[in-house]
């Protein structure tokens, strides 16, 4: 099996995708820079918060991951489910969670979203709709098809997304839920955010199939492979799948190629991979990409550096607030077990 | 009044509820158009069609995974496990996901779903497909269990369990579907609530409290041990596991002074032992013998008959343990 090239962003020239389409205009680009560059800012934050002590368990940040999530952000309704792998504040983030309420829940702070009780793995926000991050890889993915499911069931038109890493490619429950959801033509994105690497082993010592979004070929689903990092590409192609998804066509496995730039957790000796390795990808990532894309549209290096300055500040006052944030109430250890 | 078995009763339960509340859909292997293994949801797609009642293949993580989705958005799905065996296949989508989810999204999600299905032996099929589950599950905290011995109280409580907006594991026993009991006119609305406890026989001497098959094990047993020794059993009908109702108990063993558990899990660490351990911590003044669990011995369930009979805490084993308990 050859190896995955990690030189360009996407490994494979069988890309099934065409090249990228000029779908967004600049006005539009904009924010998404913004989006971006916050969610970057957030997770470094994050990591520093780690290094220092502050945050306990296992944290998985998405720096490098960028592009998936605010495209996605871009192309759904805001009613739209979406469920996602642990690695998942990008996602929350780019529907709208405060990031306030996001390093609160992390730190186990009182205003946190979810009281401090589901941390880093666990994000949600239901009325964005996330319906939750993951612990279990693979487990959200079936969630999202009873979403879809659910959807079908009710006559709605709302559909769902489910993000997951290449490495939940082997997990049994996927390939039922991959069968079931093509069977019945649910409403549902499969998004494959393939870094490369399954926590800390690389693709090419687990998997049998060089080319993920092959799998799903067999159970006769549309499939494409795309530059995970190039958030237009991202935007076009969930936008395609959600229309798909909405006229009734069924499910469509969207593998976004990306490169994880930081560990695999907070943490992470990162043993198995080298810092070229690591700094070759640097090129290639959704906010280089993006933030040259917009230079070459003409947007001045002054205006990027304003629209950074703000973001700077607002991780910043966001990073105070939850240091400074309370401590849930003890009582708060025995509440939500059972909905009464 | 009327009489049903088991079976219809569970099968009303749920054409009920369909007929009632629109957000509930049946989902599982072969319950559609074969109407389940154990015909427990026959006639259901007929009614409400192939939209509401869903056959699935064999992939029971998938669709009990897809269940917990879809309760998570606010249908009301109820998951049958055509052997309570297969929930280990499963185990993930039930524990980590269903159970966990309300305390760890700290209360912005529920999930409202059933998951039922039949277990425990006497029918000779063996290690796989005869284990009795409870125990297991009420090591889990957001999970209710209820496990019904009669007619009346399946339907009763499977229609509590339907409306209840936690997910509610419903067990059924294979040795329990052809009973027949007393039903109120189908028309007639009602529900039993869950944790619960009910007085099945009154007596004075010793207490049983026990649910599911071994309930009518018990009563059998009680009815030989008052004519063959005169001993007068009080049999308490636990119908939940969790939430437990240790207020009926405590009450009976205020009456009678012995506390004998039976169940069907096993022995081992099963919920006897919490039965008894709960009436040491919390009125062992009560107690004028030692109390007693009675559960599955620590085997696997054999296909042999007699084998099985051996192992299996049934009207023998439960009268001498009694004996033993009144010597």
């Amino acid at each position: 099996m050859a190896e995955p090239s990690l030189k360009a962003s996407v490994p494979s020239a069988k890309a099934a995708v065409a090249e990228p389409a000029a779908v967004l205009s600049t006005e539009q680009l904009l924010p998404m820079y913004r989006m971006m560059f916050l969610i970057r800012r957030v997770e470094e934050s994050l990591l520093e918060l780690a290094e220092s002590g502050k945050i306990g368990g296992a944290m998985h940040t998405a720096i490098g991951h960028e592009g998936a999530a605010v495209g996605m952000a871009a192309a759904l309704r805001k009613d739209d489910y979406l469920t996602c792998t642990y690695r998942g504040h990008h996602h929350s983030l780019a529907r709208g969670m405060d990031p306030k309420r996001a390093i609160c829940e992390v730190l186990g702070k009182a205003p946190g979203f979810a009281k401090g009780k589901g941390g880093s793995m666990h994000f949600l926000d239901p009325s964005l709709g996330l319906m939750g991050a993951n612990g279990i890889v693979g487990a959200q993915v079936p969630h999202a098809a009873g979403m879809a499911l659910a959807s079908k069931i009710r006559g709605e038109d709302r559909i769902a997304i489910t993000f997951f890493g290449d490495g939940a490619l082997y997990q049994g429950l996927m390939h039922e839920t991959f069968n079931m959801a093509q069977k019945w033509k649910l409403p549902v994105i499969f998004y494959c955010e393939n870094n490369r690497y399954s926590e800390m082993t690389p693709i090419s010592r687990t998997s049998s199939v060089s080319d993920i979004y092959q799998f799903v070929r067999a159970y006769g689903m549309e499939s494409v492979q795309i530059d995970g990092n190039d958030v237009e590409v991202v935007y076009d192609a969930i936008s395609k799948a959600a229309e798909r998804a909405r006229a009734g066509e069924g499910p469509t496995f969207i593998e976004g190629v990306t490169y994880r730039l930081a560990g695999h957790m907070a943490g992470d000796l990162e043993t198995y991979r080298t810092a070229e390795e690591i700094e070759m990808q640097r090129a290639y990532e959704p906010l280089t990409q993006l933030h040259q894309k917009l230079l070459d549209r003409g947007v001045s290096e002054e205006e990027l550096n304003k629209i950074r300055a703000e973001v700077e500040e607002e991780v910043q006052e966001a990073v105070e607030y939850a240091l400074e944030a309370p401590w849930p109430d003890i009582a708060e250890a025995y509440t939500d077990v059972y909905k009464v | 009044m009327r009489k049903t078995t088991f079976i219809q009763a569970v099968n009303e339960a749920m054409r009920d509820e369909m007929r009632r509340d629109e957000s509930v859909f049946l989902i599982g292997e072969d319950i559609g158009h074969y109407g389940g293994l154990f015909r427990v949801t026959r006639n259901l797609m007929e009614e409400f069609g192939e939209r509401r009642v869903i056959d699935t293949p064999i992939s029971e993580q998938g669709f009990m995974g897809m269940a917990v989705g879809a309760a998570m958005v606010g249908l009301r799905p109820i998951v049958e496990l055509m052997y309570m065996d297969f929930f280990l296949v499963c185990a993930d989508q039930i524990f980590n996901q269903a159970a966990k989810m309300h305390y760890m999204t700290g209360g912005l999600l529920h999930v409202p779903m059933v998951i039922r299905g039949q277990q425990g032996g006497g029918k000779r099929y063996g290690s796989q497909h005869s284990s009795s589950v409870e125990s297991t599950f009420a090591q889990f905290p957001g999970i209710k269990v209820v496990a019904p011995a009669t007619p009346y109280d399946a339907k009763g409580l499977l229609i509590s369990a339907i409306r209840d907006d936690n997910p509610v594991l419903f067990l059924e026993h294979k040795m329990l579907y052809f009973t027949r009991g007393d039903m109120p006119d189908a028309e007639e609305e009602y529900t039993v609530p869950i944790g619960k406890a009910d007085i099945k026989r009154e007596g004075k001497d010793l207490t049983i409290a026990t649910f599911s098959y071994t309930l009518l094990q018990a009563l059998e047993a009680a009815e030989e041990l008052k004519a063959e020794h005169g001993i007068d059993i009080e049999v308490v009908d636990l119908r939940s596991i969790t939430p437990l109702d240790m207020e009926t108990v405590l009450t009976s063993v205020a009456k009678t002074g012995r506390l004998l558990a039976v169940h069907e899990s096993q022995a081992n660490a099963g919920i006897g032992a919490e039965i008894v351990a709960r009436a040491y911590e919390e009125a062992p003044y009560l107690l004028k013998a030692p109390a007693r669990r009675l559960g599955m011995a620590p085997a696997s369930i054999p296909v042999s008959k007699p084998l099985e009979e051996e192992l299996l805490p049934w009207k023998t084993n439960i009268k001498a343990a009694v004996l033993e308990m009144m010597r």
